[in-house]
Parts: structure tokens; sequence; C-alpha cells
């Protein structure tokens, strides 16, 4: 029996670790920076890139061919390429083999052979033309930043105030009629602000126009393995290197650059570059969100079931129904989410408090605040049944303690067990947190979106946008794993992006279990 | 019920408890009772009432706590059978019997504790200060104020020490903090328990070891100053030192408060107690002072069970 249990539990783990470890293998060596490869071939032909695997061609017998990520896409059409090992003449790893990361068509490789900025043109070896680039590289890009900062500030604000001033005329004429008097001077007023803006806008248009103007001047072009020409704006370069020519330190360095990249950036060329900022504010946003309704909904329910109800067969079928809804499969909430919040009290509310915006919906669709009810509600049994065996454990005699000194039940609860109980509700809240936050098929029907532009926080009136959109680590997975049209280029992708859920699930039990441990020295063992 | 002066028999029945233990009567010694009287067992395994001896010198006591042919029910399962004792004001009374006689049922009907189990069901009635406990539309909660209780394992609460001790304080509202220090500083130094805790009254009271927290039950149970202290075997969790504190602290709230203890330590109870009522299945069997009991009992099977013959 020793054999067998212990057994049983050893495969489990090697099951577990092999593969956590899988996802930490992959996930953290997706940034690092490989060396580029360059291949001649026997027809002539040439071929760079990174070497992404060797395999066994298929039914030949042990020959072996080699998949490189070539990139180029805008050129090639492919991501990647396969040479076969025989018909490989030479390898080498030429010094001036160059990475571009582009904000659009993904990487570049290269080799540097033009420079045109506005003040002339650099031509001639490669050092000479990157030394240029290199030189002109950071100033540009501020510009690029600066323009985005523009977009995002300034003229995020200007859209957000003319939305709240079309609104605005369209109550009035809501209010009054679309013919009446009231409706006919808002109507004015409207215009005349809205020509002001228009000039306000043209002032802004015109700083980018001028950014962008600067900013067209700078060309790189690169020469291709197989000697086709290219120019790259430079500032669609996010970053440029050799690679072939780092030192460890500036490996790292690019390593770093990307990881941060990755964590603070939004996602650019359909999600499979970039970072996933959106992705990852969202997430923990849904599940603090989660949190705040399933906690007291559980609570509540499960302080009736152990301490008001009375025990009987009525209460152990409502027990065993909870534990059962536990079972029910994710997609079915997502379902009844949709049905539900979405399209049941979402066109309620929205008739009652947002007349204005329809026919465009507002909570009438998927958002943070209905994933977040539909996530409550998948986790509300775990948090229930964990809260009654929290209350379950507390010792009779205090509660008869309680009652003793005159106390009235609620007394008792609030003061006595449910201080007591805290540590097993939190514990019901980290399998909460761990189950809602990895959870995928239902946030599909009710909000998350596979890019969403604005955040569900931000600095406009009224900063908190429960009806929006919003990016989902665990969507994001399924989108780059499934839906890229390039699944080979966005494998690394999923390995991180699935190793950095698992590290904010693994942030956010950590952040409970250390409030629950806190908890349980204060009111179990008494070790303040 | 009229203003008595303490008698010079409970005076010096006191005097000789704090003295010490009282001997039991020897095995052999013949003890006068009326032989009349069939044997009680018989007549409680024949199912019919029985008539408790109760000393005239407990009657002639004023009394805090009436019971009145109290009987209760677990279920269908009859617990008490018509219990008829009055406790002595200021006084400290034990109960004692053996295990399951309904000793700590019977405390615990006192403020009416065991409504909390579905199944209860009692008849007849007690009294506190006059005032019935059982009529309906007694509010329990106001019944249990007047009340303290200590249990048999120490059940400090999650809180700390201070907070502990004003809990009964805190639950009727009072927030004025100058009243919940006097409280919190007059109810430990009541429990002795001042000295020792007062530089750390915020640190949780669950960090104390079990004779500290047993006494800070006392405190909490004297903080409201309550009309009767019970007493649910208060030193069976405790050490023989522990024990000793508590049995000390019981002989100083003698005087002050009205105590009705549960006890299966006859040494405890000749120790501690002015009075004792001797319970055996369900059945109050005789009650008086105690060194009558303990010298003299009018029952045999009160002899037998203090002897050790039974029980």
């Amino acid at each position: 029996m020793t054999w067998l249990t212990g057994g049983a539990l050893s495969v489990a783990v090697f099951m577990i670790v092999g593969l956590i470890s899988l996802v930490v293998a992959m996930g953290t060596t997706t940034f690092w920076p490989v060396p580029l490869v360059h291949l001649e071939l026997q027809d002539g032909d040439a071929l760079m890139g990174e070497l992404t695997r060797v395999e066994e061609i298929p039914d030949s017998g042990g020959a072996l061919r080699r998949l490189m990520r070539s990139a180029n896409f805008d050129l090639t059409d492919e991501h990647f390429e396969w040479a076969d090992e025989s018909d490989i003449v030479a390898e080498t790893h030429p010094d001036w083999a160059i990475l571009v990361e582009r904000l659009d068509w993904g990487r570049f490789y290269g080799t540097p052979t033009r420079f045109e900025h506005p003040g002339g043109v650099v031509e001639g070896t490669p050092e000479t033309v990157w030394a240029a680039f290199q030189a002109a590289h950071g100033e540009v890009r501020d510009r690029w930043h600066e323009r985005r900062a523009i977009e995002r500030g300034p003229i995020g604000d200007f859209n957000a105030e003319g939305e709240a001033l079309r609104l605005e005329l369209r109550t009035e004429g809501l209010d009054h009629g679309f013919r009446s008097a009231p409706y006919r001077e808002a109507e004015q007023r409207f215009q005349a602000a809205e020509e002001a803006r228009t000039r306000r806008y043209d002032t802004l248009r015109a700083g980018i126009d001028e950014l962008d103007a600067l900013n067209d001047e700078y060309t790189l072009e690169l020469t291709t393995a197989d000697g086709e020409q290219a120019g790259i704006q430079v500032a669609e370069i996010v970053r440029a290197f050799a690679p072939n020519q780092l030192s460890l330190l500036d490996k790292l360095g690019v390593y770093l650059s990307r990881w941060w990249e990755f964590l603070t950036d939004e996602p650019r060329f359909a999600n499979q570059e970039g970072g996933v900022f959106p992705a990852i504010f969202g997430t923990v946003m849904m599940t603090l969100i989660m949190t705040v309704f399933v906690v007291p909904f559980g609570v509540l329910a499960a302080l009736y079931l152990r301490e008001y109800a009375k025990q009987g067969l009525l209460v152990s079928i409502v027990r065993v129904a909870v534990n059962n809804l536990a079972g029910v499969p994710s997609i079915v909430f997502g379902v009844f989410g949709l049905g539900f919040f979405c399209y049941f009290t979402g066109t309620w509310i929205d008739e009652m408090f947002f007349a204005a915006k329809l026919p465009s919906p507002t909570f009438r669709t998927g958002g943070i605040l209905w994933a977040s009810l539909t996530l409550a509600l998948l986790t509300l049994p775990v948090v229930i049944v964990a809260t009654e065996e929290a209350l379950a454990a507390v010792p009779n005699s205090m509660r008869e303690g309680s009652y003793a000194c005159g106390a009235s039940k609620w007394q008792t609860i609030r003061r006595i067990v449910l201080p007591r109980a805290l540590p097993g509700i939190m514990t019901g809240l980290v399998l909460a947190i761990a189950r809602g936050a990895g959870e995928v098929a239902p946030l599909m029907l009710v909000g998350a979106l596979k890019l969403a532009p604005e955040l569900p926080l931000d600095m406009h009136a009224p900063f908190v946008h429960l009806e929006r959109s919003f990016m989902h680590l665990g969507y994001h997975i399924y989108d780059l794993g499934f839906h890229s049209q390039n699944s080979e280029a966005a494998k690394p992708m999923v390995f991180t992006t699935t190793l950095l859920l698992i590290g904010i699930v693994v942030a956010l039990d950590i952040a409970a279990i250390s409030i629950r441990s806190r908890l349980r020295r204060r009111y179990v063992t008494g070790r303040i | 019920m009229e203003q008595t002066l303490t008698s010079p028999e409970s005076v010096s029945l006191s005097s000789a408890s704090s003295d010490g233990v009282i001997t039991p009567p020897s095995v052999g010694r013949t003890v006068p009772r009326d032989r009349d009287q069939p044997s009680i067992l018989d007549t409680i395994e024949r199912g019919e009432r029985i008539h408790t001896a109760t000393h005239e010198a407990m009657l002639a006591e004023q009394h805090v706590l009436d019971i009145d042919a109290f009987s209760l029910y677990y279920a269908e399962v009859q617990a008490l059978y018509e219990i008829g004792l009055s406790i002595p004001a200021n006084k400290v009374t034990s109960l004692i019997g053996p295990s399951g006689c309904g000793k700590s049922t019977l405390l615990r009907s006192v403020n009416r504790l065991n409504d909390l189990i579905d199944t209860v069901r009692t008849e007849g009635d007690m009294r506190l200060e006059g005032e019935s406990i059982y009529a309906p539309g007694v509010d329990v909660i106001e019944l249990r104020k007047r009340m303290g209780m200590v249990f048999q394992k120490p059940n400090p609460f999650p809180m700390s020490i201070y907070e502990n001790v004003v809990y009964p304080l805190r639950i009727d509202g009072e927030r004025r903090r100058q009243v919940l220090d006097e409280v919190c500083e007059r109810s430990l130094r009541g429990a002795a328990l001042w000295e020792e805790v007062k530089d750390r009254l915020h640190d949780s009271a669950l960090g104390m070891s079990g004779g500290q927290q047993q006494r800070l039950c006392i405190a909490r149970a004297i903080a409201a100053e309550p009309e009767v202290l019970l007493m649910d075997e208060p030193c069976s969790a405790l050490d023989p030192i522990a024990t000793g504190r508590i049995e000390d602290l019981i002989d100083e709230l003698r005087g002050s408060y009205s105590v009705l203890i549960v006890t299966h330590n006859m040494q405890q109870a000749s120790r501690t107690s002015d009075y004792t009522a001797f319970m055996y299945r369900g059945y109050l069997i005789e009650a008086g002072p105690t060194r009558d009991i303990f010298t003299s009992p009018q029952r045999s099977e009160t002899e037998d069970y203090i002897t050790g013959r039974f029980g």
C-alpha cells in the first residue's frame, strides 16, 4: 500500500513539476537573443534566420532538416522556412546581420546598407550605416513616443469631451423633443462648441503631423540574405541590434528590455509582438472585482446555511446543490452571464440610464463588470463551502461564552465567529482566485476581447468604466495559440504569457495567503 | 424574602471551609438517617418522585435564585427531574454528583444556554430575584446579562485581553473609554490577574496560559457585575497550581457574588463552597451546608457518594 500511495503521489508530483518546468523553461527563454545564422544552399539561394529546431524529415531514413525563423514576412509571406541538412553548403554567423523589431510585420533580418536622414544619405560599410542609424534612432523614437502621448492624452480627452457633448445634446432632445426650442438652443451651443473644438483639434493634429514629417525623413535600408533591398522607417523600429556581436551583458540588456516591453506595453502586430499590459491589467482588475462580489455573497450565504438555518433535509439538499454547482462546466456560466447579465440586466440598465447612447449598447454587451459577476457566480460555491467549513471549525465554546455574556446571535457572529473564521474564509478566497483568474471559456462570451483599445480604468470621468470590454491573459493565450496567422511564431509568446498568468495567479494567492496567516496569528493561535 | 443577617452557623462554616478540607465521614461511621424512608435509588428505579432532603440552614438563607420543580428533556430523554433548590445570596454553592447526573445541564438551564439546543424542552420554572426565568416573553439576552458564566474549558475570545474583559459592556454599546478602562481594571483585579497582564492588555488573549485564560474568563464573567456567577467545572482543564489559584479566587469572590459552581472534585467542593447540593441521575438528592453534607448527610446515598462507594 505504501508503494501504491507513494507511487500515485510521485506520478502526480512528476506531472505537475514537469508541466511547470516546461512552462518556465519555454517561457523564460523566449526573450533571450539567439544568433542569426546565414545558410548558403546548393541551389544558390541563401537563407538567414534563427535556428528554431532540427528534426528528421518524415519517411527519409534519417535525413535531417532545420526550421529557420526567417522573418521578413512582408517580403516572403513566410515567418519560417525549412532547410534540408543535405542542401546546406555553408553556414556562417555574419557580424553585420541585424535583427530589427518593427511595429508591424514582425521582425526583419538583414544587413544595413543605406541610411537616409534629413542631413543626407549614409552609404558604404554596414558599420558606418549602423553607427549613423544608432545615433539617430533614440531621437526619432522619442518623437514617436511624443506623438503617441499626444494621441493618448489631449486627443483622448478631446474625443471623450466630444462624446459627452453629443450625449448632452441628445439627452436634451430626448427630454424636450427634437423640434423643441430648448433643443434648438442646445444645438446652437453644440455647434459653437464644435467649432472651437475643431480649431483645437487642428492644432493638435498639426503637432502630430509635424512630428511625423520629421520622422518620415529617417529610413534604414537593409539587404536580406537573398539580396532584396527593403527600406524601413526608423520610427517603426522598436529595437534593433546585431545578435552575433552581442556580449553576454548586451544579451542580458536585450533580454530585460524585451521583458519590460512585454510587461508594460501594448500588443502590436496582431498580438504576436509587443506587450500584454492591457491583458495583465484586465486580468487583475477582473479578479479583484470578482473578489469584491463573491466574498460578501458567499460569506452571507454560508452564514445563513451554518448559523441561522435549521439543520435538516432542506438545508442538506441546498448544501449538495451548492457543491454540485462547482461542477457545472464554466461555459454554462458564460452562457448564463451573457443571457442574464448582458442581455437581460444590460438592456434594462441601458434603457434606464443610458437612453441617450442607444442604439449603441453600454451595458447591453460584454464588459468587465459582467465578466466579473459571471466569474463570481462560478466561484461562489468554492467560497460558500470553504466558509461553511471555517464556521463549523469555530469552537462552540466560544459561541456559548459570547451568548453567556448576553450577546445576541448577530453580535456573536460578528464579533466572535466571523473573526475566528476569517482565515478559513481567506482559504476559500485563494481557491476562488485560482479558479477565477485562470478561467477563459465564459469570458469569451461576456467581455474578453482579442484587443481592447481602452483600459477599464483611465483618467476620463467617471474613471472606472465597468461597461468596457477588456483583455485577459487566459484569452490572450488562446488567441495567440489558435488564432494567430502563424502558430509557430506565436508559440514562444504562448509559453511566456502562460508563465505570466501563472505568476499573477501565484502572486494573488500569495497576497491572500499572507493576509490569512496574519489573521490566523491574530485570531486563532494568539501570537501577534 | 426577608432580609436576614448571616447566621452564626454559616460564619463558622465559611471559616471552617477556608481552613481547608473538611474530613469526610469515615466509612464505618453510622449517620443519623430516616430509616423509615425506602432507599432513594429504589424509588428512582421505580420512576417515582423523590423528596429532596434540604437542610434547614440552607432554607433560612436569603436566596438569589429559586429553582422550582424544574424538569428538562433532551427530546424524549428526561435529564432533570423536578429539581427544587434555592441558591443563597452572596454564598458559594456547589453542585456535586457523578458524571452525567445533570449538574451541568442544571447550571446551563439557569442562564437558558440550553435554549441553543433545538431538542431541549423544560417544565417548571426558575426565578432570579423573584423574577421568572422561563416565563414566556422573558428577554433571554437581558437575562443572561444579569449572570456571568465560566466554562469547563477556558474560552477566551479571539481578541485582546482588554477587549475580552469588556466584551459584555461592548455588546451593550458602551463606548466611553474611561468606563471601559475602569471596568477592565476592576474585573482583572477581581480575577487576580491585573498584576500579571496590566502591561500587555492589548495582546491577544489566546497567547496566555490556560490558568490565566480561565481567570480572564472569570474577569469577563464579573465585568458586568452579575447577580449570579455560574461556574461549570472551572478547574477541570487546569493543572493543580492553576486550580489552587482559581479556588483562592472563588474564596475571594465569596460575599460579593452569589456563586453556583459545578464540580466533580469533592475536595474542591468542600474547600470552596458554603453550601453543597448532591445530584444523582437527574434528581437532586440532598442540599445543605457543606460541612453538614460532608460530615453528617441525611441520606445514605450522599454518604456513599462522598465516601467513594459509587459514582
